[in-house]
């Protein structure tokens, strides 16, 4: 239990370095951009699949439940609310979790390891700014761009469904999509994702940037920063849900 | 802990005094919780000379080479590099320092996700106040491959090398700077005996054609025996001994003995 308060410490001072050092300048624009198109590379394709997949079976499943009250004229803003709402952000952020969070712990692990990060700091870099700070900020940045492109292509595969079980138009389907949704929906969901981006950059960079010497080292670092930063984004999901609610009620 | 009288810095390299010393270490102190890897350590390297640094796996060799660039901090003691004091510097001032220090990283440490080319570019574009433009980053670029054999990798990723290939490529990489001392941390290990010739012969090189001082960690007694103007022995985290090489090999102290069989 001991250690895992000091994890948590230690996890949070991180995150205020991130800060203190994220906003001052020389920025590493071109080492960012990179990163960027790393993370949008790395899980693009799984993003959209899974999402398409997720909105046809989500449609599917509960098409039977929805005619047997004879709802089923409200399955487009059922499914757009959800998906925009929880399913799209958690299910994208978990999957980046998976793929960026891992794949950073392990890149920045096994630089550790190697010497890498020393190599950088006698070189008259700052290695928390080059590797960390950009790696973050990557993720907070792409995080809720993959969440639209997820959203997206769940709505498009909901649509495919009821377009060839209910016959509903195109143009309908999106229209109710779009009528059921408010600003009120999109908002809290961007900001949300604003968060996962952040928590899985941090835990990855993190674990990877402290890796323990040894090549096994490299692994517990990867694996650790997957489990630690799902963990994380459901107490922030939690969290934020909370949050929406008491701006609901006022 | 009695340190050998008889090899005193003093009578083993006459003149040496007159020298300007480029790198001081007094009375350096670290430890990792309970385990006290240095203890009282001084050494002085000396500018044009090749300093061995001899000791144990684990006596703590890496650790003061660390603290003398600064990536780990000591807790007690003096580190003075070309006259400035190490403990006292801001990060600007020791980076800049840091760029009139080459470094060859036990493993190498060249950046896997980048090629030859942009791994010797990166201290070039970074040390800010050597900034220089394209072309002159170029040429600089291939000279240093250029001094280790090795230009028509320039192109080539990390992990297209053989393991001496990349040792000297971390070569090159140290030296492009033209540094004023170069640190070499264990530059034969995990070589066999043909590349580590090479790399020592390359050392030598470097050493005559840029008249560096370097300081060289090593437990490699051949290594030592062919590039050290002096050496000095790190046994319990202190400089247990020192002198030249013929000096300390025919040493009767059993601790001195050790290294030499
Ligand atoms: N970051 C660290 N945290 C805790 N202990 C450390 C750390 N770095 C080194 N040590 C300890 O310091 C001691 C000396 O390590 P060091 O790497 O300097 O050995 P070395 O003399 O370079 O050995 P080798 O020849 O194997 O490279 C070891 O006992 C090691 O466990
Ligand atoms: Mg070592």
């Amino acid at each position: 239990m001991g250690s895992f308060f000091d994890e948590v410490g230690d996890l949070s001072r991180f995150t205020a370095r991130f800060f203190r050092e994220g906003f001052r300048p020389p920025f590493e624009w071109s080492e960012f951009f990179k990163q960027c198109y790393n993370v949008g590379n790395r899980s693009l394709t799984l993003v959209g699949i899974t999402g398409f997949i997720i909105g046809m079976v989500f449609t599917m499943q509960s098409r039977p439940t929805l005619i047997e009250f004879g709802a089923v004229s409200w399955m487009p803003s059922m499914v757009g609310l959800t998906i925009v709402r929880e399913v799209g952000p958690v299910l994208t952020a978990l999957i980046c979790a998976g793929r960026i969070g891992s794949g950073i712990g392990a890149e920045l692990g096994s630089m550790r390891v190697t010497e890498q990060i020393d190599a950088m700091e006698v070189s008259g870099t700052n290695p928390f700014k080059y590797l960390v700070v950009t790696r973050v900020m990557a993720c907070i940045f792409m995080l809720p761009l993959l969440v639209f492109f997820g959203d997206a292509l769940a709505l498009y595969g909901s649509y495919l469904v009821e377009n060839i079980k209910g016959d509903v138009s195109f143009q309908l389907y999106f229209n109710q999509v779009f009528d059921a949704l408010a600003f009120g929906d999109l908002l809290p969901s961007t900001f949300k994702s604003f968060f996962f981006g952040l928590a899985i950059g941090v835990v990855g960079c993190y674990k990877g940037y402290n890796c323990s010497k040894g090549t096994a080292g490299v692994g517990v670092a990867a694996n650790t920063a997957v489990v630690v930063s799902s963990l994380l984004l459901f107490i922030l999901d939690f969290m934020a849900v909370m949050v929406t609610d008491i701006f609901y009620d006022l | 802990m009695s340190r050998v009288k008889e090899f005193n810095t003093e009578n083993s390299t006459a003149g040496a005094e007159t020298r300007e010393c480029v790198l001081e270490i007094k009375d350096l102190r670290k430890s990792f919780g309970t385990n006290k890897v240095l203890n009282g350590f001084n050494m002085n390297l000396y500018q044009g000379e090749s300093l061995v640094v001899m000791g144990k796996s684990g006596s703590g060799k890496s650790v003061m080479i660390k603290c003398v660039v600064g990536l780990m901090e000591a807790d007690r003691g003096s580190i003075k590099i070309l006259g400035k004091e190490l403990t006292h510097l801001e990060r600007a001032a020791l980076d800049q320092l840091r760029a009139e220090i080459g470094f060859l990283f036990q493993g190498s440490a060249l950046y896997d996700s980048m090629t030859v080319r942009e791994n010797l570019e990166f201290p070039l574009r970074r040390h800010a106040a050597r900034m220089k433009n394209d072309a002159d980053t170029e040429t600089l670029v291939l000279e240093a491959l250029e001094s280790v054999k090795l230009a028509h990798t320039v192109d080539l990723m990390p992990n297209e090398l053989s393991g001496g290939m990349k040792r000297r490529v971390a070569l090159a990489r140290a030296l492009i700077l033209k540094p004023k001392i170069i640190l070499y941390d264990e530059p034969t290990s995990g070589l066999d005996p043909i590349t580590s010739k090479e790399i020592i012969n390359l050392m030598q090189e470097v050493q005559q054609k840029y008249n560096t001082s370097s300081l060289i960690i090593t437990h490699d007694v051949d290594c030592a025996r062919v590039i050290s103007d002096r050496m000095v022995l790190l046994v319990d985290g202190i400089n247990y001994a020192e002198g030249n090489f013929k000096e300390l090999s025919q040493s009767v102290d059993p601790k001195v003995r050790a290294f030499f069989k």
